[in-house]
Formats: C-alpha cells, sequence, structure tokens
C-alpha cells in the first residue's frame, strides 16, 4: 500500500499522467463519436471532457494538477490558430469570386452573434465576467480563448461555452436551412462556419465539400472580425 | 517539420510582442495569422514547408480544446445556477447568427445579379 502511495505522490507531481490521460481520454472519446457514426451530439471535445472530469473528481485532482501536465497540448491553440492563415490562402481565389456576399454575410453575422449574446446575457443579468466569456461564444476555441482572457473573462468557462455552440450550429443548420429552402451550399457553409467554427465546419464538410470549404473560411474570417468586434462591444455594454 | 514549427511559432511570438507593445486586444495568435498570411502570398514556397504542419494540427483541433474544456469542473456552479441563461443565450444568438450571416449572403448576391444556385 506504501509503495502505491510511493508511485501515485510521483504522477500526481509529474505531467506525464494527466498529459497521457488527456490523449487517451480523447482517443477513446472518438471511438465513440465513431461509434453513433459522428452525430453532432456525440462531440468527442465533450466527451473527452466528461470522462476527464469524472477522473479528476474520482481521484480528488484540483484542476490545476491536471492542468500543469495538459498545459503542453493546451499550449498548441497558440499555433493552431496561426496556422488558420493556410486554408484562408488556399481558398483566396473562392474569397476573391464571392468577396462582397462574403464581406456581407461576416459582419452581419459576426455582429449579430456578438451583440445578441452579450445583450440576452445581460437581459439575463449575468455577472459580468460571464457576459464577457460568452461573448466570443461563435469564434474557434484558440482565438475565443484569448479574447476572454484579454477581457477580463474566464476562459475555463469560454471553452465550455464555445463546445456547446459548436454543437448547436452542427445540430440545427441542416434542419434550419432546409426548412428555409436554401440550397447555396456557399451561404450554407459560410454561415454555419461563422456562427459555429470548426464543429460546424466538420458538419458542413460532412454534407457537402464546398459547403466545407466555405465554413473554413467563416470560421476563419469571423476569428479575426470577433477579436476586433468583441472588445467594441463590451466596451459599449458593460 | 522543424521549420514549419518554428514559422508557426515565429509568427505567433512576433503576434503577442506587437498585441503586448501596442496593448492591443487583439490575441497575439490572431496577428500572427495575418502575418502568417501576408507571408504566404509574398512567398508562395511557403505553403510547402508549413503545409504538412499546419494540416496535421488542423486535423487534430478539436483535441488541442480538452484541457480548457476540463476547466469546466471549476465552473459547475456558475454552470447550474443559470442553465436557462445559458440555454437560451446560446441556442438564440447562434441561430440568430447563421440566419443574419446566410441572409446577407444570399442578399448582396442576389443584388449583384450572380445567383447561380
Amino acid at each position: 500500500m506504501n509503495e502505491v502511495a510511493r508511485i501515485w505522490s510521483y504522477l500526481a507531481t509529474e505531467p506525464l499522467l494527466w498529459l497521457t490521460a488527456t490523449l487517451g481520454a480523447y482517443l477513446l472519446a472518438d471511438q465513440i463519436a465513431l461509434a453513433f457514426r459522428r452525430h453532432p451530439l456525440a462531440n468527442p471535445v465533450l466527451i473527452s471532457v466528461a470522462i476527464l472530469a469524472s477522473l479528476l473528481f474520482a481521484t480528488r485532482t484540483p484542476y490545476d494538477a491536471y492542468f500543469g501536465g495538459a498545459q503542453f497540448i493546451h499550449f498548441m491553440l497558440g499555433p493552431a490558430t496561426v496556422a488558420l492563415a493556410l486554408p484562408l490562402v488556399a481558398n483566396l481565389r473562392a474569397i476573391r469570386e464571392t468577396a462582397l456576399p462574403i464581406l456581407a454575410a461576416l459582419i452581419a453575422g459576426s455582429l449579430t452573434a456578438i451583440v445578441t449574446a452579450v445583450l440576452i446575457a445581460i437581459a439575463f443579468e449575468l455577472p459580468a465576467s460571464v457576459i464577457v466569456s460568452i461573448s466570443p461564444k461563435s469564434t474557434t476555441a484558440p482565438v475565443a480563448l484569448g479574447i476572454s482572457e484579454a477581457l477580463g473573462g474566464l476562459p475555463t468557462l469560454t471553452a465550455v461555452l464555445v463546445i456547446l455552440t459548436g454543437i448547436i450550429g452542427a445540430v440545427t443548420v441542416t434542419p434550419i436551412m432546409n426548412a428555409l429552402g436554401i440550397r447555396d451550399w456557399r451561404a450554407r457553409g459560410f454561415s454555419v462556419g461563422l456562427a459555429s467554427h470548426g464543429i460546424g465546419a466538420a458538419r458542413a464538410f460532412q454534407v457537402n465539400d464546398v459547403a466545407g470549404a466555405f465554413a473554413g473560411i467563416g470560421l476563419a474570417l469571423n476569428a479575426i472580425v470577433t477579436s476586433l468586434l468583441a472588445p467594441i462591444a463590451i466596451y459599449l455594454f458593460i | 517539420m522543424v521549420e514549419a514549427i518554428a514559422i508557426l511559432l515565429g509568427c505567433q511570438l512576433v503576434g503577442e510582442v506587437v498585441a503586448r507593445a501596442l496593448t492591443l486586444p487583439v490575441p497575439g495568435p490572431v496577428i500572427g495569422l495575418g502575418l502568417l498570411a501576408v507571408l504566404l502570398l509574398a512567398c508562395p514556397d511557403l505553403t510547402k514547408s508549413t503545409g504538412p504542419a499546419a494540416r496535421v494540427i488542423l486535423a487534430n483541433l478539436s483535441l488541442l480544446f480538452v484541457p480548457a474544456g476540463v476547466g469546466v469542473v471549476g465552473n459547475l456552479g456558475v454552470l447550474s445556477e443559470n442553465w436557462v441563461a445559458f440555454a437560451v443565450v446560446l441556442l438564440a444568438s447562434t441561430i440568430a447568427a447563421m440566419l443574419a450571416s446566410v441572409g446577407a449572403f444570399l442578399f448582396v448576391q442576389r443584388f449583384l445579379g450572380r445567383s447561380d444556385e
């Protein structure tokens, strides 16, 4: 028993355990998502979070100790944001060909995403730090976390809200667009990428390749625009 | 691979320094994104050296949210106290953003007379 305690005390202080656990939980969650034929509700991030949160609870490990290991994965969010430049430049021709519709959709969508989120949150009298945390919810996670942190929000809360937003967009986009009779794949893809980032884009790729490419454009452009507009909205409303 | 990582981190580094030096509210990596886009346009060969690494990172983007997502354990109180508010905000705002965006896209396209559905 003493031996177990000695090994545990080593594992509890080194990053190895929780780094490995994060990768393992994600691989398991991905298999579970695959078993559900990648239905948007069976989101691998949400499943991974549930597995790891249960593990932390069961082993009474504080989040800070977990993050000591998982921070190496978290660090990659920065370079991942920079890497979004590649699909953006690769799709430059498609962007040029539909420049004006894209510009209009980008401004209208980004403004609506931020302003409606902030105003509804104010109407529910949520605390200021929570309102800030909600404001970048439609943006891809690495950028949303950066915005939330820079404006005094709670990045861990933002992470969860961003994931939930992605799932909502991915689940609702096809029924809504079909009900409205919208058949332009570029418009459909762009709007779901803008409103629900990578999770929405992944759904768009499942439905149609053109929609997927435009979802990628939508998420990358909205990442830039939200990081410019969210600080203004927070300044104006709070 | 090493070159690609150096370029991605280098762009982020410049972005972080610029964001702090000019006290911009824009996250450093977003400035890095803009910088890399400019570099790629100026020097298309960079696409070959950064492409494979960028694809690997972006293909596994979901994994990178997990550590922050686990932070939900510290926010369970806020979430359970305000779950109705969160549900309404996220549902209404996400769907509104999608509709505003798709509406603006189609409106401008029709206005330009280039609707080719």
